[in-house]
């Protein structure tokens, strides 16, 4: 489903962040990705959610190669890709159902069919009496789990989570990451960058690991 | 959750898809004006500056509008005053009328003895008074009053026609005030110009303010903006509410525009009425009108869709995700 060829990242500054970096996930695979901060965790999932175009070599994803895409195809690209981030990155002045509900509005689903999917994906995260709350007044972990009901509410086939566990606890973290788990359960590929060491080694699940934006260990 | 590798996930038939283009249309206009109404004091002041821009031109336009009326009002009743000489009693001004029916350019020919004048100008002039003091003898001239035909009636013709009834042996005077008229036309016509020139600028100003509206609430916005494009929406799904509040601020300013006209126009029409008949003229002040009044909105509409889509432009370019 992933599949990166031969990728470096050069930055307009000159900073390399990848290195030829080649690795392939397959779909309903889920992997972290790890490496000290400044390593290149980032610019990869920038890579795949199309924030950022290869320098060099081929990225692949569901079999289209990203160079190629067109920059108006790509917001429609981006509705196959889950996005969750350690900020959440929610909207404050809307409500939890709103947040939720906002790929779909995008992707101009229908009313009863936002309602529905909006629902379904509240109940996956153990958020469904919250819909009318502002995301303020919810813990840390609820706002990340709404992050994650509004990632999967269009059922993508690719999720991808950017230090989603940074501001939480070791409790909520393992929860949040069994989440992921059940996403990969059901044939999502799953790619989370993480430093949580500690976390990854008790899930035994793939770990690539980046080094000054070179793969070092697979 | 299985995966699908299809985009979009909603595509249905065609009919479906102007459906919801319909309701998305909707939904992004409603949403624009719930964001006005959110701060209408902001909103009141920008439609107010707009609104004043909007005004100047269009109440100019409207002032322009009656003069030009009263000026048509002449147009259409050309008529040449011939003051007789002061030897010629009541029945050789009648015969002498007589003759001027028979002439083609004439299509009316009226006559006022100089006993009508005397009593028409006791009534109007207020000088009745004065009058009595000539009792035995009339100052007044007989007149007669003819109105040219069409074709005699046009500046250059109507010149020669004058000139040619005021050598006929029974007139003292050919009298005819085409001047005053010309002018009048020649300064509408200047002003007329000068109203599309200040048009043009503030069309230009009312850009501005829209445009500058605009950026500011793509400023505030940033972040959802980031967040909203990261989810998969086009560059038209992002755009779109902004063009629909510069569309709605423009309206509004239009409207706004319309009700200072009006309401100009209300507070002058009392004072005006009253000054025309002291002139003895019936002169009712027009109003926008239905014509005028659509095409401001839709101007306001276009300048404020115009605005928008040029800050939109400009702005939107510059966030990318990050």
């Amino acid at each position: 489903m992933i599949h990166f060829d031969q990728v470096s990242k050069r930055y307009q500054s000159g900073h390399e962040a990848l290195r030829n970096v080649s690795f392939r996930l397959a779909a309903g695979e889920m992997a972290f990705l790890t490496g000290h901060s400044g390593a290149g965790k980032t610019t990869l999932l920038r890579l795949v959610a199309l924030v950022e175009r290869a320098s060099r070599g081929q990225v692949l994803i569901g079999g289209q190669n990203l160079n190629r895409l067109a920059h108006r195809k790509i917001p429609y690209f981006r509705r196959n890709i889950g996005l969750v981030f350690q900020d959440h990155r929610l909207l404050p002045e809307r409500t939890v159902f709103d947040n939720v509900a906002l790929p779909l509005v995008i992707a101009g689903a229908r009313h009863q069919e936002i309602a529905r999917r909006v629902r379904a994906a509240l109940d996956k995260v153990g958020l469904l009496g919250k819909e009318r709350l502002h995301p303020l007044t919810l813990s840390g972990g609820e706002q990340q789990r709404v992050g994650i009901a509004r990632a999967v509410v269009n059922k993508p086939p690719i999720l991808l989570a950017d230090e989603p566990t940074g501001n939480l606890d070791p409790e909520l973290s393992r929860e949040i990451m069994g989440l992921f788990g059940s996403f990969s359960n059901f044939g999502v590929t799953v790619l989370i960058a993480t430093h949580d060491i500690e976390l990854i080694q008790r899930m035994n699940t793939r770990t690539l690991v980046l080094s000054k934006g070179c793969l070092v260990d697979d | 959750m299985r995966a699908k590798a299809t985009t979009p996930h909603f595509e249905r038939g065609p009919r479906f898809q102007l459906r919801a283009w319909l309701l998305r249309h909707l939904q992004t206009l409603f949403s624009a004006l719930g964001e006005l109404t959110r701060s209408p004091l902001g909103t009141a002041m920008t439609a107010g500056v707009i609104g004043i821009a909007l005004a100047l031109p269009a109440g100019l336009y409207v002032f322009l509008d009656n003069v030009q009326a009263v000026g048509q009002n002449w147009d259409g009743k050309v008529e040449i005053s011939l003051f007789l000489k002061d030897q010629i009693d009541d029945e050789a001004a009648s015969r002498f009328a007589l003759s001027l029916h028979k002439r083609s350019e004439l299509r009316h020919v009226q006559l006022i003895t100089r006993a009508e004048a005397l009593e028409e100008y006791r009534q109007l002039s207020g000088f009745a008074e004065a009058l009595n003091a000539f009792e035995q003898e009339n100052p007044l001239p007989a007149l007669v009053l003819v109105e040219p035909t069409l074709r005699y009636a046009q500046p250059e013709a109507i010149k020669g026609l004058v000139a040619e009834l005021g050598r006929l042996p029974a007139v003292e005077l050919a009298q005819f005030d085409l001047e005053w008229l010309q002018r009048l036309h020649a300064i509408i016509h200047t002003l007329k110009r000068g109203v599309v020139v200040l048009a043009a600028l503030l069309a230009l100003g009312v850009l501005l303010i829209v445009g500058n509206t605009i950026r500011l609430g793509i400023e505030n916005r940033r972040a959802e903006i980031e967040i909203i494009q990261l989810v998969g929406a086009t560059d038209a799904f992002i755009r779109r509410p902004f063009l629909y509040t510069g569309f709605c601020f423009g309206l509004l300013g239009a409207l706004m525009a319309w009700l200072l006209v009006e309401g100009g126009l209300w507070l002058v029409r009392g004072p005006l009425a009253e000054l025309a008949s002291l002139y003895q003229a019936n002169f009712l002040l027009a109003s926008l009108g239905l014509r005028a009044s659509l095409v401001l909105c839709l101007m306001g509409a276009l300048l404020g869709l115009a605005g928008s889509w040029l800050a939109v432009r400009r702005h939107l370019r510059g966030i990318e995700v990050g």
